[in-house]
């Protein structure tokens, strides 16, 4: 709750900020003079300073909850206790008697190893002790233990710095939170703070190192650049072979009635079938191997590309087939100089959706099960509870995703620049 | 015999839910090489109907159509066919739109590019050479249609009203160049419009058609078009023949637009 509201925060702050700055140096280009900008797309364009705060946000908050080295410290969020506690009990003998007794917890990071402090035990029937806990992590203290009047001798912890206690209930103390379990054995936990714990989100920078240590030694054998080459080389395999079947599928279905009528009920049927259904079909007769994700891929690629290559051919305009035909054009003339490029545009627009949904399907393949591959990184790493390998695989995967679709656009202006056009 | 004779034809579409539609009924038309004839009419009087039995793209239901000679079976380069607009290439470069037909038949390179660039200086594109056909105008995107379609030296144009969507004065200037091409070449050209005025001046031989069925209401022989060859387009217009002509066929095609109204309210 608190980091969204921050975020909301940052985005009202930085909105009114930016457009204070804005009108301080108005532009004065043609956007800027339209007097009808709500409900005109073409006047809405990305504010570039939104786009930077946008994304320093999200690594601020990051850094804020994780307590990253990146930011000063007085930008964190209250991190968690660390260093002494210190708490009384008060326990009681079965006759009435009350005798008080220290414990001092010592709270450590998780990382480091410490010894239990020492402490004197005092006099009393209740002596005092030392113990420590890492942070995050709670610990049951036998504080009976080491009392000359001990709970199987019918002795009770009845209060806590002074505040009675009874089973179940807890008490406040400094750097935590006291609990009395149902048998009576105090819990010491210490105070969490805001942050979240490294095994649950790690810091930017710790997620940065290991991923310069796994672009050094590597992952389960196999070089960080190895796994996402491995997914990458599956996602291109399966769409050039979902190309090659696909495209010319297409185009003989935008072309014969014959085809049409053959194909159309098996690709209207494959089409609204996730790949990800047909997981477990694949592995069953393909087996975990290249083969059967290169299968997988394949099937994800063929019914997008078979269809676009056959609303290419249907959007060809008739006046242009007319005109092909009167100039003295062969049918093998026609599809090779009109119907062809005139289908280009589509087939491209088909392509880059195939690679999308190749790229989704190749990493939920190796979640599944793989040797290789980015998917299978982060599968096991989650079952290690290497949060940071996660987020590192997850960061690349997007950024491998974005760099595909950004390659198909640059592809596209550069092949076929008469797209849309027509 | 040279020439092309429109021999009694009709035309009639069957419609889905039964019934059909007579979209041309018993028209003939004999044109000599080198004639210019324009086809005026309402909407749905089988213009286009027309022009693409003659084209090639249907089969009539009845009648013929002959060619120096042979029967007209499907579409093929001895019949060229200039559209409103949109039927260029835009994947290919204004040269190579305009050596399309000759491409096709395979004519050597040298001999293409000679075609191509002596038609590019008629229409006046010679310096639009190499650029995209989608960076063009209208008006310029329609000249390097009527030369892609010369480029194969056609016996017949067709024109599917290729001036329909320019500007008043485009469209003046283009009138003037298709008069020009067509007294250069000398070739049979049938041109359909919307336009009374385009009509007149680019028809020897005009005529006017009514709708349901498709037919030929009446034939005119007009002298503008030789008149207007290389002349300035407004004297023509001044004619006195020209007026009377004008107003004469727009009061006809007025009554037949009132009938079809006058037909539909009577049905509904």
């Amino acid at each position: 709750m608190i980091p969204f509201a921050l975020y909301v925060a940052i985005f009202a702050i930085a909105f009114i900020v930016a457009s204070q700055i804005a009108k301080r140096r108005a532009l004065q280009d043609y956007t800027s003079l339209k007097t009808v900008t709500f409900g005109d797309e073409s006047a809405v364009r990305p504010n570039r300073a939104a786009g930077v705060v946008s994304i320093l946000t999200i690594f601020l908050l990051w850094g804020m909850f994780t307590g990253s080295a990146l930011l000063p410290g007085f930008l964190h969020a209250p991190g968690p206790f660390e260093g002494t506690a210190r708490f009384t009990y008060t326990a009681q003998a079965e006759d009435g008697r009350r005798d008080d007794a220290a414990v001092t917890v010592l709270v450590h990071k998780r990382e480091v190893e410490v010894d239990a402090p020492e402490v004197t035990p005092g006099d009393g029937f209740a002596k005092d002790d030392g113990v420590k806990v890492a942070q995050w992590r709670n610990v049951l203290i036998a504080v009976d233990k080491n009392d000359d009047i001990r709970k199987r001798d019918g002795a009770q912890v009845v209060a806590i710095d002074g505040q009675p206690i009874s089973p179940g209930a807890s008490v406040k103390v400094d750097g935590g939170t006291v609990s009395l379990s149902d048998k009576g054995t105090p819990n010491f936990q210490p105070a969490n703070g805001w942050q979240m714990e490294p095994l649950y989100l790690p810091a930017p920078e710790a997620v940065w190192t290991r991923m310069l240590k796994i672009a050094d030694e590597g992952f389960r054998n196999t070089s960080l650049l190895g796994h996402l080459g491995w997914s990458l080389f599956r996602v291109v395999a399966g769409f050039v072979c979902g190309a090659i079947i696909g495209i010319p599928l297409g185009y003989a279905m935008g072309l014969s009635n014959w085809f049409r009528g053959w194909f159309d009920p098996i690709v209207e049927f494959m089409r609204p079938v996730p790949p990800l259904a047909l997981i477990p079909l694949v592995i069953i007769w393909a087996g975990i191997g290249e083969v059967g994700k290169i299968i997988l891929l394949f099937l994800a690629a063929l019914w997008i590309m078979a269809i676009a290559a056959r609303s290419g051919v249907s959007g060809v305009k008739i006046s242009k087939v007319h005109a092909a035909y009167s100039l003295g054009a062969s049918k093998w003339q026609i599809m090779r100089y009109v119907i062809i490029p005139n289908s280009l545009p589509e087939i491209f627009t088909g392509a880059r959706v195939a690679m999308g949904v190749c790229w989704g399907t190749v990493v939920a393949a190796e979640l599944v099960a793989a040797e290789k591959g980015a998917g299978m990184m982060i599968m096991v790493a989650s079952k290690f509870q290497n949060t940071d390998i996660v987020i590192m695989g997850i960061v690349l995967i997007g950024i491998i995703g974005f760099g595909i679709d950004m390659l198909m656009r640059y592809a596209e202006r550069l092949l076929v620049p008469w797209k849309g056009k027509g | 015999m040279t020439g092309l004779s429109i021999d009694n034809l009709s035309m009639r579409f069957d419609l889905p839910g039964g019934g059909a539609v007579q979209a041309l009924q018993n028209v003939s038309v004999d044109l000599k090489a080198g004639e210019l004839m324009s086809v005026l009419g309402p909407s749905g009087c089988g213009k286009t109907t027309l022009l693409n039995i003659v084209a090639g793209f249907l089969a009539p239901t009845g009648g013929k159509l002959v060619l120096n000679g042979h029967q007209v079976t499907g579409p093929d380069a001895e019949r060229g066919m200039v559209f409103q607009q949109g039927a260029l290439f835009e994947w290919m470069s204004v040269r190579e739109n305009v050596g399309f037909g000759p491409s096709m038949k395979g004519m050597p390179t040298a001999e293409k590019s000679q075609v191509v660039d002596h038609l590019l200086e008629v229409v006046g594109l010679q310096d639009f050479k190499e650029k995209a056909v989608y960076e063009l105008s209208g008006g310029m995107q329609q000249r390097v249609a009527l030369a892609r379609c010369l480029a194969n030296d056609p016996d017949v144009i067709l024109m599917d009203e290729p001036l329909g969507a320019l500007d008043a004065l485009t469209r003046e200037k283009m009138q003037s160049l298709v008069l020009k091409l067509w007294k250069e070449t000398g070739k049979t050209i049938i041109l359909i419009t919307h336009s009374v005025e385009e009509a007149l001046l680019l028809g020897e031989r005009l005529i006017v058609m009514a709708p349901r069925p498709g037919r030929i209401h009446k034939e005119y022989r007009l002298p503008f078009a030789e008149m207007g060859v290389n002349a300035d387009l407004r004297e023509v217009k001044k004619h006195p023949e020209f007026a009377e002509r004008r107003e004469e066929i727009l009061g006809m095609i007025w009554d037949m637009e009132e009938e079809i109204m006058g037909r539909t309210e009577g049905a509904a």
